[in-house]
Parts: structure tokens; C-alpha cells; sequence
């Protein structure tokens, strides 16, 4: 594995919709700062809003870690929350447990999941920064 | 076409950005759906949607779309005109519902993305 060049976790705090994105904005700008290739920084910075969403309407707090290495992009994603019990329902397109709440932010119409999963492989397949992209859900 | 003859075409009120209307615009993306957003936009699209809170703008953000209309008269607030500022996206609003909008935009050749 090659050495990682930055690591930075940031904080999520679940259920606060005002603050929800600040995150992959900040990991945007970052990226940016960094003269990597736009189309890379909008797909990692799409997997991050999803995954800051899902923290957001699901966990009670969670962190989001970029990592960058010589050789990709990782985000690794933690929460503390009820956990998915049937990943595979989870991942299909449609399935959603939103609240009305939720969905009157515009989330939780059963695509996030399956956007980052679909995000993620396209990338892996297509971009160099993001070849090792990894995105992990679960309780600390 | 140009995002300023869309605006006369949808009769739409600028919010922010009167200074960025001679930008092309090629492809839509429509939706209430934040995560239909993100999972088709391709950056410089003009993004459609009556979702008028804070999360539409950092979804334009997040995917790149050029400019935002809101649809169905819908107006937001000056929080989130602000935010739009700062991002510099443009963001206009007219009384049209999203399917004649839609309609019209295809009428002059501009496609949606998939």
C-alpha cells in the first residue's frame, strides 16, 4: 500500500440537516486545492455527500476520513446509528426507510447507496485517483 | 442556448447571477430528487427542481451544474440565495410547473442526461 500523503476526519453531526454537505464542500475545496482532475473531485465529492446524508438522517454522530495516497482517494465513512440489517435490500435502487422529513430535504428516495456504489465502480474503473476509492459503513 | 434566452422562454425572475446569463447550456437535469441529481448529472447541465432549501444548492454544487431554475414559483429564501452567490451558480425561478418547462426545453433541443 503506498504511503499516505494527508488524512483528515471530519465530524458528522447526525440529524442536523442545516449543516448537512459542509463536509464534502470542504473536501471539495480541498481537492481542488490540489490540482486533482475536476471529474475526479465530483464523483469522490458525490460518494461523500451521500454518505455524509446517510450519516446525517441516520446516525446519531458519525466522521468522515479523505485519505490520499500516491495512488488513490479513499473515504472512509463510520457512524453510530441502527446499523443496515439487510444491506443487499439496502442497495437496491427505491428502497428507502426515510422519514417524510427526509425526503423533504430531497433525500431518501432509495438512491444513495446504490449512487455510491455506482459512483465508486465507474470511477474504479475509469480514473486513476480513485482506482482504491473505498467506502465502508458500520457502527464504531 | 444561451441561459438567458431560457430565461425568456420560462419567463423566469433572476435571483443571483444576472452577471453569468450568456453561459451554453446543452442538457437538464430535473428532479426533486437530490440523489437523481447527483447520480446524473455530468457537470454543466441546468438543473431543474422545486426543491427550494439549502440542499438544492449544495447539490448543484457537489454535481457542477451550471445554473439552478426553481420551478412552480417557487422562491427560496435569502439564505439560500446567498449561498448561491457565494458558489456563484446561478439560480433563477419561474411560475412554470417542471413538465412544461421540461417540454419546452426539449422543444428547443436540449436533452436530459442518463
Amino acid at each position: 500500500m503506498s504511503a499516505e500523503l494527508l488524512r483528515e476526519t471530519f465530524e458528522i453531526q447526525g440529524r442536523n440537516f442545516d449543516k448537512a454537505g459542509e463536509i464534502s464542500s470542504e473536501i471539495k475545496v480541498i481537492l481542488k486545492d490540489l490540482d486533482i482532475d475536476a471529474a475526479c473531485i465530483r464523483r469522490v465529492v458525490i460518494v461523500a455527500f451521500e454518505a455524509e446524508m446517510n450519516v446525517v438522517m441516520y446516525a446519531d454522530r458519525g466522521t468522515l476520513t479523505l485519505v490520499l495516497t500516491e495512488e488513490d482517494i479513499r473515504l472512509e465513512v463510520h457512524d453510530e446509528g441502527p446499523g443496515i440489517p439487510d444491506i443487499e435490500l439496502a442497495m437496491k435502487e427505491g428502497y428507502s426507510t426515510a422519514s417524510d422529513e427526509m425526503r423533504e430535504m430531497g433525500f431518501g428516495f432509495g438512491m444513495g447507496l446504490p449512487n455510491i456504489k455506482k459512483t465508486r465502480m465507474t470511477f474504479a474503473w475509469n480514473q486513476r485517483w480513485v482506482r482504491g476509492l473505498r467506502f465502508s459503513l458500520g457502527s464504531d | 442556448m444561451k441561459l438567458s434566452e431560457i430565461k425568456d422562454l420560462l419567463r423566469c425572475k433572476v435571483l443571483t447571477g444576472e452577471e453569468d446569463l450568456s453561459i451554453d447550456i446543452q442538457d437538464v437535469v430535473a428532479s426533486d430528487g437530490m440523489s437523481e441529481i447527483l447520480a446524473f448529472a455530468k457537470s454543466k447541465e441546468l438543473m431543474i427542481t422545486g426543491l427550494t432549501n439549502i440542499q438544492s444548492i449544495r447539490t448543484a454544487d457537489i454535481a457542477g451544474v451550471s445554473a439552478v431554475i426553481y420551478c412552480r414559483g417557487r422562491q427560496p429564501d435569502k439564505r439560500v440565495i446567498d449561498f448561491a452567490r457565494q458558489k456563484k451558480i446561478p439560480v433563477l425561478v419561474t411560475d412554470m410547473v417542471m413538465f412544461d418547462i421540461c417540454g419546452l426545453l426539449y422543444n428547443k433541443g436540449l436533452r436530459g442526461v442518463s
